[in-house]
This record gives C-alpha cells, structure tokens and sequence, in this order.
C-alpha cells in the first residue's frame, strides 16, 4: 500500500508542476500579482509531495518489502540500516527520485528565501523551476517507476552493489546531485532575465549566493568520489578521468567561470550575455552529465543502470530545455552589450580571462569524453580517451590559472597601474620562488622542474590570499577591529583560493613523487618502501554482516620503529558473489602509505604467499583538504549579510515606489 | 539578431545528433578478437567429478555452445529457461561453472534444471580469463574444428538464437 502511495504522489506532484509552469506563466503575461503568487505555494507543495514519495521508497527499503522490485534489485536482509537507508539511491530509479528531490527543494528554497524579489522575477523563475521538474518526473514516471512491484515476490533481495557499501558513497551522490541540480537555479534565474528582458546589478545579487551554494555542494561532492574512489577500487588512484567522474568536473569548471563572471556583472555591470549563457552552460552540462551516466551511450566503470530508451527521452528533454534557452539567448542576448568601457587589465578583464581558461578547460574535457562517440559515430571504430590527453591538455590550462587568481586579487577594478600592482606582487612572487625551490628538496625528493613549478604557483596563490586579509587588516588603525571587519565574501574568496593552493601542491607532488610496488610477500615477510618496511603478518578469515573477508594485517616501520599497524581487507560479498577490495591507509599532512590486498598466490596453504599492492603518495590529503577548503570558502561567501541586506534594502525601495 | 549569438544553439544541435547516432550503437557490444580462431586450451575438472578432466579435445568433433554461468549471476536465471529448451531440442551445450564454488554450482544446477551434457568447474576464473569473459552469462558458439565463430554477451534468447547462432550451426554441421 505505502508504494502505491508514493506512486500516487509522484503522479501529483506532477501535476503540480505543471500549475507551477501554465499558471504564473499566465500570470506573467497578463500582470495578474495572485496567479504569479501561484507559483511560491505550487513549488512548496510539489516539494513536500516529492518528499512524501522519497519517505514512502525510503519506507520499502527500511522494511525490507522485497515485493517493490526495486528494492528487491538493491537490497538484502543481511544489509545493515544505514546502507538499507542509502541504497534508496544506489541505483538508478531510486537517484532520479533524489534528483528530483532535490530540483523540487531548491525551488521550494528560492519561494521562501527570495519572497523579497520583484513578483514576475519570482513567479518566472519558479515556473522555469517547475517545467524542469515536469520533465524529470514524467522521466520517472514513462520510464523508471521506482514503486513498480513484482510477482512472484522474491524470496531475497539481490542485495547493494557492494562498490556502494561505503561510508564515502552515502554522501557522496546526494552532494554530487545537490551541486548538479543548484544550477538549475541559476539557469531559472537567466532564462528569466532572457524573458523579462531586465538583467541588473539587483539580478546579480540575487543569483550569486544561489550559484555559490551549488558549486560547493558540487565541490564537496566530487572531492567525496575521488576519496572514495581511493579507498576502495584498490588502484592507489584518486582522478581516473572517467566520463562520469568528467560528467561532474564539466559543471565544475563553468560553475567556477560563472561565479566569477557574476562578480564582474555585479561590480561592473559588464559580461551580462556571457554571464547568462554561463548559467545556460552550467546547468546544460548537469544535464548532461545526466545523460551520458543515465544512457548508457559511454562505457565507463560506473556505469550502473544503462538502458538506451532512458536515453532518448533524456536526449529529447535535454534537446527541448537547451533547445528554448539558446533560442531565447540568441533572441534576447544582444539587448544586454554595456556601454562602460573595458580595460584588460583591471580585476574584470583578469576575471573575464580566466573565465576563458576555465571554459576552454571544459571544452577540453568535453572533446575529451565524446570523442570515443564522434569516432564511433563516424565509423573510425572503438576509442578510448585516457588520462595522457587529458593530463596534457588540462594542466597547461590551470598552470596560468593558478597565476591569474594571485593576479586578480592584487589588481583593481576598472583600471589598474602596472606599477602599482607590481608593488603589490614582488614579495608574494619572490617569496613563491624560493619557496618553490627549496620545496622538493626541504622534503627530501629529487627535484623536479614541475615540481618545482607546481610548488612555486601553489605558495603564489596560498600568499596572494593571504595578502587580500592582511591589506584590509593593515587598512585600518585598529587591527582587531579590521580584522573581525574583514566581510565574509572576503574570508569565503580567500578560503576557496587557499583551497586551490593547497590543491595544487597536493596534485603537484603526489603525482610526481608517488612509488609504488607489486610484492609478493608470506607471512612474516617484509617488503621495503622508500624508506618503510612493511612486515606481512598474514591473512585470517573474518565474517562481516553481509560478506566474508580475507583480514590481512601489515605493520608498517621506519627504521625500527613502529609507524602504523594496516589492516586491508578483501570482501566477498555473499548474495552477489562480488569482491571488493577495501585498502588500508596510514595517513599525515606529508604522506600517505597505502597497502591493498591482492590475491592469495598459493591457495592450496592457509598460510601461504600473497600479492600486496604497497604505495608511497606523498602530500595525499592535500588534494582533498583542498576540495573541503574550497567548499568551506563557498559556504562561508554564499552566508555574506550583504546578500540578505541588498533584499531587504530593495524591498524597501520597491515598497517606495509602490507608495508613490 | 546577431549571428555569433546562434553559436550556443547550433553547437546543441550538433551534439543532439551525435548522441541520437551514438544511442543506436550498443556500447557492451565489444568485437571479439577470438572470433574465427581456435578456441584457447584449457583442462578443467568436471564439476561433481573432480577426478575427471575435459579439455578442448573433447569440445572438438561437432557443433557445441560454450556457456559461462555461475549461482551468484542474476542474468543466469533469465537466460536459464532457453538453455533448458535449446537442450531439449538436442542442442549440445558444455557448461562452465565460472568463479563458483562447486557446491553453490551443483546446488543451483539441481534447484533450476540442468540444461549442459558436460559441466566444467572454473571455480578461479582461469578458464574465463583466456577465453577473454568479462561477466556471466556469455556463450560461445564453436564449430566442428573448435573454431569460435560467434560469442554472445549477455543471455541468449530466442531472437538471438534464430538471427545469428542457428545460421551459423547451418554451416557448421559435419
């Protein structure tokens, strides 16, 4: 009975959104305030129908209700809670509900957060909301019902892909999917400003906390995969370039340009178009990533549910969306040219350039992952795009990048002085050089010119953030109070460019200093490591909930003493027969040391050799420590008050001129 | 209207066609490099008797389907019924119990019906690895030489048994 609810609420909601789109869209046209209003209390009410459905799935999965084929498909009654409660989304019925979820949330926030916008804004931007939902939920319900039941009802479920059961990728797809589907909100935002012709400073500011937002959910998200992806494929890898990792990093990047292309409409009110067809792009490309993940048209290892009649509909919806934006952008795009002049060099012509690195960075990626398609599709055969072009085309592209963002933050508005911006500048530069040299060697690893290079661009930007804090701190007699004066926009931009810092340093030197080794090794054997011994003390049998284990233990020493005691596992899980390898890691700020368990060379002996995968990657953590400080720096400059005072001083303003 | 405007839009179309072409090509669909050459040597105990070896001599001499199953894969149980009925119609097919032990093996056997005259245990994978297998079920269609000439990802079916593998066995009769 719960499923059929669900069902049934799902099929309301719908309708729902459709009243969400027909009527402020009527409303809009005719100037008609109380059908425009329609839309706040349409999307509240889609928004908690949605989440009625979600309960109900949620409900099935908890209760172990093997009749709902879905949850037959993904579940098992050995599966602890916590992953019964995860495995709602740990296919892809159960994530396109979420998705949907979500989209339907981040409406019902911009009715209640943003009730201070002009209403056609308010009412148009809800009702775009509302007909990307419409065609979400009539996805769900064509083609993949979550609530479909199934008889004869198994006596079992089938039990989660054991490559889901991982603390990593519970939260992992729900951030993923809260940045992909953030952007929808941007997009309503600019296909509002397309229809209603009026693209402000105002509109600016009301979009920017709302893309912010996205874009460190989306941070967090792909820096959660790539941990994840870590910890349990076994490979010592973080960043595969696989088409569903690049499905992520695409809206990634556009969401950074159009973060910073929004700072310059705002500021300056210029790069209006570019900014609009930014949020067009951003969303475009979530759409996207969609699709290619949900269709099945590209092979790649996280292929999950593909099925080809997914994939037109997705194609035919993301053709219709796409297809009505550009229209109108080619439409409305040329009303918005400013007048104001344009200097290269001054913070806007900086931000515009590094916009444009970022979408050629896109682009690259893009090329990259429908290649193998273009080339099927043109009958040159199967192709696979590796890591080597993409290794090669990106990091030319974020090396200049990483130079704009010290850049950027030293040079000012409108027009700049070369030579005061280089007073800025030398010290942070030179202190970059030194630093960057002496690095490789402070470490103790072979130098390395990219090494080198890496270090010197990360102490660059790490110290330009630094210096953005302290020339406002300086500005004011009082330190103190210049300090806690310092607005959170500020500390948010800093954080997020300390973020990259770190980032680049981290990617830098664990991808040029990373050693690892293939052993074969028996109980009480060791194996020697750049400088580590790793002692193998054997293999016993262990039984999780839902799988057995092969427990091994190494204990991991340098000179003598004992640094780490690793415990790696290798899993069988019993309703699927699948193995998954869970890696153990020793981890600090400078290193981590990561030992996966291999296969067992002599089977006949319990106590017999076994093949152990043994790496040394230095500054590791970094590379994540990056992404959260990144996130953390989005959170902290999306809760700037300016955002909430511009509302309520501009609902001041129009309740003036309402007065009048 | 200005043309560089139109950009965005035309590069969509673009793409929308290139994703309707690429919808319509199976990305599972990998050619095989085995097909046309000599099925690969293997020597392999005989699930429930495992004093008893097969070898690629044995699957030599007449027209024989190859097929990887195992307890634990879901799609077995689809394909299963059509096995039992291409045996029924006197169609010899040699299983290979892959990645399974051979209780589990035995016991889903006596569970379903067992459609193979021979089956051969490959409780590593070994077997699977050199004949290039990448999942249960797959099915390889030998001729008389033990020659592949076709290999099926995925459950056999009806459709697939009349358009490709029975025009084949045509052929192929001694």
């Amino acid at each position: 009975m719960i499923p059929e609810l669900g069902h049934f609420a799902l099929v309301a909601a719908l309708l729902v959104a459709l009243l969400q789109v027909a009527l402020p869209a009527f409303g809009v046209w005719r100037r008609d305030r109380r059908l425009m209003a329609v839309a706040s209390s349409a999307a509240q009410t889609q928004f908690l129908l949605i989440l009625f459905a979600y309960l109900c799935l949620s409900w099935a999965f908890v209760t172990r209700d093997w009749s709902v084929a879905y949850v037959a498909a993904n579940s098992h009654s050995d599966l602890p809670l916590a992953y019964r409660i995860s495995a709602v989304w740990g296919a892809h019925e159960g994530s396109m509900l979420l998705w949907v979820l979500m989209l339907s949330g981040w409406a019902a926030a911009v009715s209640v957060f943003n009730r201070r916008l002009p209403p056609d804004l308010a009412a148009t931007t809800l009702a775009v909301l509302g007909a990307v939902g419409v065609g979400f939920l009539l996805f769900i319900l064509l083609t993949s019902n979550p609530f479909e039941r199934s008889f004869p009802v198994p006596a079992d479920g089938r039990d989660l892909n054991p490559l889901l059961q991982d603390p990593g990728l519970v939260i992992h797809p729900p951030m993923l999917y809260m940045g992909y589907v953030g952007f929808s909100v941007a997009f309503a935002f600019a296909l509002a400003a397309l229809i209603s012709g009026r693209l402000d400073a105002a509109w600016a500011r009301w979009t920017r906390p709302w893309t912010t937002t996205a874009w460190l959910f989306l941070t967090c998200g792909i820096t959660l995969g790539s941990w994840w992806a870590y910890n349990e494929l076994g490979w010592g890898g973080w960043w595969f370039w696989d088409p569903v990792e690049n499905a992520s990093f695409m809206p990634w990047l556009v969401g950074t340009a159009l973060i910073h292309s929004l700072a310059v409409t705002e500021k300056r009110g210029q790069l209006k178009a570019w900014t609009v067809l930014l949020a067009i792009l951003a969303f475009a490309l979530s759409l996207l990533g969609t699709f290619l993940v949900r269709s099945g048209v590209l092979v790649s290892v996280h292929a999950f549910a593909t099925d080809p009649a997914r994939g037109v509909f997705i194609l035919t919806f993301l053709a219709i969306v796409l297809g009505i934006a550009f229209t109108l952008y080619a439409w409305r795009a040329p009303k918005f040219v400013s007048q104001a002049d344009f200097a290269l060099f001054s913070r806007e012509g900086l931000l515009l350039l590094n916009n444009v690195f970022l979408v050629v960075a896109a682009f690259a990626v893009l090329l990259g992952t429908l290649y193998p398609l273009l080339a099927e599709a043109l009958n040159l055969g199967k192709v696979s795009v590796g890591p080597p072009y993409f290794n090669a085309v990106f990091l030319p592209l974020t090396a200049p990048l990483a130079v704009l963002v010290g850049l950027a933050a030293a040079v000012g508005w409108k027009r700049a002085k070369p030579a005061e911006v280089w007073k800025r500048v030398r010290v942070p530069a030179a202190l970059a050089v030194v630093a960057g040299l002496a690095l490789p060697w402070a470490l103790g690893h072979r130098t390395l010119l990219a090494a080198i290079a890496g270090g010197m661009l990360a102490i660059w930007v790490l110290l330009t953030a630094a210096q953005e804090i302290g020339r406002r701190v300086l500005a004011k007699r009082d330190r103190v109070q210049g300090l806690l004066q310092v607005p959170r926009a500020v500390w948010g931009m800093t954080l997020a460019h300390a973020g990259l810092g770190i980032w680049v340093l981290g990617v830098s030197f664990v991808s040029l200093y990373s050693v690892e080794k293939d052993v074969r090794l028996g109980p009480g054997q060791a194996a020697e490591l750049s400088g580590y011994a790793f002692r193998f003390d054997g293999v016993e049998g262990r039984a999780g909930p839902n799988y057995d284990a092969d427990h091994g233990r190494v204990e991991v020493s340098r000179g003598g003493r004992v640094i780490a005691e690793l415990e790696p596992e290798k899993r069988r899980y019993r309703a699927s027969g699948q193995v998954m390898t869970e890696s153990a890691v020793d981890h600090n700020a400078l290193r981590d040391l990561y030992v996966a368990l291999g296969e067992p060379i002599d089977k006949a002996r319990a106590d017999g050799d076994w093949a152990l995968r043994l790496y040394y990657k230095p500054m590791m953590r970094l590379v994540w420590w990056g992404g959260f400080i990144m996130a953390l720096g989005g959170l902290i400059a999306a809760s700037d008050r300016r955002y909430r005072l511009a509302q309520a001083r501009e609902t001041v303003a129009v309740r003036a001129e309402a007065l009048a | 209207m200005r043309l560089r405007y139109l950009v965005p839009a035309l590069v969509l179309i673009g793409l929308v066609v290139l994703f309707a072409v690429g919808l319509r090509h199976d990305p599972r669909e990998v050619p095989s490099p085995l097909i046309g050459k000599p099925a690969p040597a293997f020597s392999l105990a005989v699930l429930g008797a495992p004093q008893q070896t097969y070898t690629l001599a044995d699957l030599k001499g007449r027209p024989v389907l190859v097929n990887f199953f195992a307890s634990w894969c879901a799609a077995c149980r689809v394909e299963h019924p059509f096995l039992m009925q291409l045996a029924a119609q006197g169609v010899e097919i040699v299983g290979v119990d892959y990645k399974d032990t051979d209780a589990d093996g035995a016991d889903w056997l006596a569970r379903h019906g067992n459609p193979y005259r021979t089956v051969i245990a490959d409780p590593q994978g070994a077997m699977g690895l050199d004949w290039g297998v990448y999942g249960a079920p797959e099915t390889f269609v030998l001729d008389t030489a033990g020659t592949i000439v076709y290999k099926q990802i995925g459950p056999l079916s009806e459709a697939v048994w009349r358009e490709r593998v029975a025009p084949l066995l045509q052929g192929a009769k001694p």
